[in-house]
């Protein structure tokens, strides 16, 4: 008996149609469709079914999205499930992780991924399902696909455990019982491993606990009403003619931009003010760039009394494709700045 | 960048329609917005349905300003 596989992407790789299409309802489609093709040669088996949705849908109405799905493939003989490869796209690993864990938590079936290192994806689904580590870009889709449909192979065919050590998926935390080659007792490695702690050599833990950096929590605003706020984005909102040349996508530069005295941000048919967000359908954002940074709304409450004050400047940059580590340095600077001008409080937008 | 500026002790809320995203990178106090392209405001309805979503979204930013947390906290809107 032959293995079933289901696919899925999203509405880009399944041919749909890019940002204008982003909104497209998920659809599950007979046999392989749009880039499911890269995971069908080196995938033993028959790819039943391909499902397609749009990455701005599943974000927008995920447990919609998921439910749908999940009730077209309850009827659907499959043995495995591919999500991807996703790549650097935030949006899309968000989306192949989603309905990557709800396929595996209702149908009991091993899913597969692929996403790049920065994909915000990796740390919010490495434990569910198995990703791969893959390429910034589509122009690794052959490797990532090949990788996926490979270890795919092995899991409906082999007996584990399948190591993330040994396979080279992202670590998901998991322990595993199992005896090692060399068969050295337990007691045995701890004091090998304990000898080297106290000669300051290097030793490996057999248990690493994972870090998670998270900051303190600041504490709440007394009085709103005398605060100074600001405002910052990293929906890539700018003046019309982009004066810092910040970079649509992988952004390494910010700007900062003067809004005093203004009521709202004005659009770009004014000549003011337009998104160079590459990451997704800008046509909202330059009718109205206070659907993104809301000025106008600020302002409100700043004439209400609620807030006291909002800083002369707004904050922008592009949060697609950026890495975290670029995203940390930019925030430390804007907040360098933030805090020689006297900002006790932020609004950040994103998109 | 969220995570930057919270370091410095500056009080800061995230609205982001990504949510689970704004949660793993690790912001603190976070409130929803309706979609990617468009966080406040949906281009297919009214001017005032548009203003009433913004007004209110960051009113209840504001709020999430205002409250004291012990970790990490969508606020409900």
């Amino acid at each position: 008996m032959s293995n079933k596989a289901v696919v899925y992407i999203n509405q880009f790789f399944g041919q749909i149609g890019g940002e204008e299409a982003a909104d497209h309802e998920p659809e599950v489609r007979d046999g392989v469709a749009g880039a499911a093709q890269a995971i069908a040669p080196n995938f033993d088996g028959e790819i039943v079914k391909t499902v397609i949705c749009g990455d701005n849908y599943m974000s927008s109405n995920q447990d919609k999205a998921v439910a749908k799905i999940l009730g077209e493939l309850e009827d659907v003989d499959f043995d495995i499930f591919f999500a991807g490869p996703a790549f650097q796209a935030g949006r899309y690993g968000n989306a192949c992780g989603a309905i990557g864990k709800a396929v595996k938590e209702e149908f009991n079936v091993p899913v597969v991924s692929s996403m790049n290192v920065e994909n915000p994806g990796v740390d919010m689904f490495k434990k569910h399902i198995y990703i791969f580590p893959g390429g910034h870009s589509a122009a690794k889709m052959r490797d990532d696909a090949k990788k996926m449909a490979e270890f795919g192979n092995k899991l409906l065919n082999e007996e584990g455990p399948f190591l993330a050590e040994e396979e080279g998926f992202y670590k998901r935390g998991i322990r595993h019982q199992y005896f090692l080659p060399d068969e050295t007792p337990a007691a045995d490695r701890a004091i090998d491993m304990l000898l080297k702690k106290i000669n300051g050599e290097e030793y490996q833990s057999e248990l690493p606990i994972p870090e998670q950096d998270l900051v303190e929590i600041a504490p709440a605003i007394q009085d709103l009403s005398s605060t100074k706020i600001a405002l910052v984005t990293s929906g890539g909102i700018v003046p019309v003619e982009n004066p810092d040349k910040i970079q649509s996508a992988s952004a390494t530069r910010w700007g900062k931009y003067n809004i005093a005295g203004q009521d709202k941000l004005e659009n770009r048919a004014s000549n003011k003010y337009k998104t160079i967000h590459a990451g997704y359908d800008p046509a909202a954002a330059d009718a109205d760039p206070n659907r993104v940074v809301p000025l106008d709304a600020l302002r409100k409450y700043q004439e209400e009394g609620r807030i006291g004050e909002i800083h002369d400047y707004f904050y922008s940059t592009v949060g697609t494709g950026t890495t975290e580590g670029e995203a940390a340095r930019m925030g430390a600077e804007i907040a360098g700045e933030l805090l020689e001008a006297n900002v006790q409080a932020v609004i950040l937008t994103s998109t | 960048m969220v995570k930057e500026i919270e370091r410095t002790g500056i009080t800061v809320v995230q609205m982001a329609n990504l949510i689970p995203v704004a949660k793993t990178v690790g912001a603190n106090r976070m409130v929803p917005t309706i979609s990617i392209p468009y966080p406040l405001g949906d281009p297919k309805t009214s001017e005032e349905e548009q203003w009433e979503v913004r007004y209110h979204r960051v009113g209840i930013a504001l709020d999430a300003l205002e409250t004291e947390i012990e970790e990490q906290t969508v606020f409900a809107v």
